[in-house]
């Protein structure tokens, strides 16, 4: 499957945000004081304290203190499997819009085919939606590779795009969450660490129902249980659709 | 006379109403709601995003970019819409009283666009504008030291008085009116903005910033409120 690995990273994530001590704190807020705790991404150490350096949720686990962001843009991590739009063809790759700060690029050399150098927009033509992975982020550019299964171009389906923040969520647990909506929905559903989500399903409702669902997890992402939640709200729903139906018989 | 008894019966170390509200505008990466009594300020943060044209990058250090604007009915005497030297002198201070919180060093060749718009004006516009800057740019997930929080100050006749009124910015009795809006890093009390328009003495203006400080102190208490809320929303 797609979305393996990033599940296997987001199921680590998802344990530390239930399991341990985690508060919201505000940029200049002071976390800790003393030494029992390390300074972690998105702290700083001023003096004895550590401070928040942003918003989120402060999370305190062993003794490093880190903060999980709630908001805010994506901002691209090697081996995240993202999805972007093809922006323009340049003479050895592709420029690729996924949603982060900088321009990635997909050259040809990270295709696992061989293309004819002269007519890249033949592989994947301007405004194609692609899935990549992200091979390595630097300075002022982030390279990309479809080097792996299950990547590259998405063909059919529809595309919807959601908070970034929220994709740990929307996968849940060892993607428990997200395979729940695949199964309830018959569809084809692959989740880009940047937000941008891909559905396609043999009916357009079918779609719009996932669509719906991944909607549902987002808003709701704050209520604890959230898998066993989204099952009821899927049952709810199927009967409201059947009981539709019946009156439209008759 | 002098002033003994403020206009709408205000304590003289009291500010107005205040209200904030964060995620006013969805489509922003970041937004809020900044209000002091009737001066209603909304604050549109986007980005790190790639800063275009490309010869106002900076290959060092993220660029903060602000637009201030008041909207055209937000004053009783309809404002020409568009941008004026009024509107260009606030956003560049705005710019600079938020800029030595905001960390975006490790965003090169980017920008944080703060779009301020004014709705509603009774004086106090620009602190409302900060408040509201400061908040939005928090829900934006923007790397920031601490945040900001602004407060005008006046001395009508001779009384200090804090977050000041159109009618108290008109006064002309005794001494007149002296408007000094101050913004301050909220935990470290740094001043990172002072303006003053009128005249004041030395030992006066340091009773003003005193009293701005407090006033912060509980701007900050509300902003922090808010933002702590929409965590708890949001987690």
């Amino acid at each position: 499957m797609i979305a393996k690995e990033e599940e296997q990273e987001e199921l680590e994530q998802e344990d530390t945000v239930e399991s341990s001590h985690r508060e919201i704190v505000i940029p200049g807020e002071k976390i800790a004081d003393g030494d029992d705790y390390l300074a972690g991404e998105g702290t700083r150490k001023e003096g004895k304290s550590i401070i928040a350096s942003r918003f989120g949720l402060a999370d305190k686990s062993d003794r490093l203190i880190k903060i999980i962001p709630l908001s805010g843009i994506y901002m691209a991590r090697r081996g995240n499997i993202v999805i972007g739009k093809v922006l323009d063809i340049t003479f050895n790759g592709w420029i690729i819009d996924i949603g982060s700060p900088y321009a990635s690029f997909l050259p040809v050399a990270e295709c696992p085919r061989f293309i004819n150098k002269n007519d890249l927009a033949e592989f994947y033509d301007i405004g194609d939606m692609i899935v990549a992975k992200v091979w390595s982020v630097k300075r002022k550019g982030i390279d990309l590779t479809i080097k792996s299964r299950g990547l590259g171009k998405l063909e059919g389906g529809m595309i919807i795009k959601i908070n970034s923040n929220k994709v740990p969520r929307v996968i849940g647990k060892a993607g428990s969450m997200i395979n729940l909506i695949k199964e309830a929905t018959g569809c084809d559903i692959t989740v880009g660490q940047n937000g941008i989500i891909w559905i396609r399903g043999s009916k357009v409702e079918d779609e719009l129902f996932a669509e719906k669902a991944i909607r549902f997890v987002t808003e709701k992402s704050f209520i604890e249980g959230l898998t066993e939640k989204t099952k009821e709200w899927i049952e709810e729903q199927k009967q409201e659709e059947k009981k539709e139906k019946t009156k439209e018989k008759k | 006379m002098a002033y003994t008894k403020r206009f709408d019966g205000r304590k003289f170390d009291e500010t107005r109403e205040i209200r904030a509200e964060i995620g006013v505008i969805p489509r922003a990466d970041g937004s809020a709601l900044f209000a002091f009594g009737d001066t209603i300020a909304i604050a549109a943060v986007y980005g790190p995003r790639t800063l275009h044209p490309q010869h106002l990058q900076d290959p060092e250090r993220g660029v903060l970019r602000v637009v201030y604007d008041m909207i055209s009915f937000s004053v009783l005497d309809r404002k020409r819409p568009g941008p004026s030297r009024r509107s260009q002198e606030i956003s560049k201070i705005t710019e600079w009283a938020l800029a030595p919180a905001v960390q975006i060093e490790e965003f090169q060749g980017t920008v944080v666009d703060v779009h301020i718009t004014i709705l509603q004006a009774n004086a106090s516009t620009r602190c409302a504008g900060i408040n509201a800057a400061a908040l939005a740019l928090a829900h934006a997930g923007v790397p920031m030291t601490d945040l900001i929080t602004s407060v005008s100050v006046g001395k009508i006749d001779n009384q200090i008085v804090v977050d000041v009124i159109k009618e108290e910015e008109d006064y002309e009795e005794g001494e007149g009116s002296t408007d000094i809006a101050m913004s301050f890093k909220s935990s470290s009390g740094d001043l990172t903005h002072l303006q003053l328009d009128g005249k004041i003495r030395g030992r006066e203006l340091k009773e003003a910033i005193e009293a701005g400080k407090k006033a912060c102190k509980k701007i900050y208490e509300i902003q922090k409120k808010v933002l702590k809320q929409v965590g708890m929303e949001e987690a």
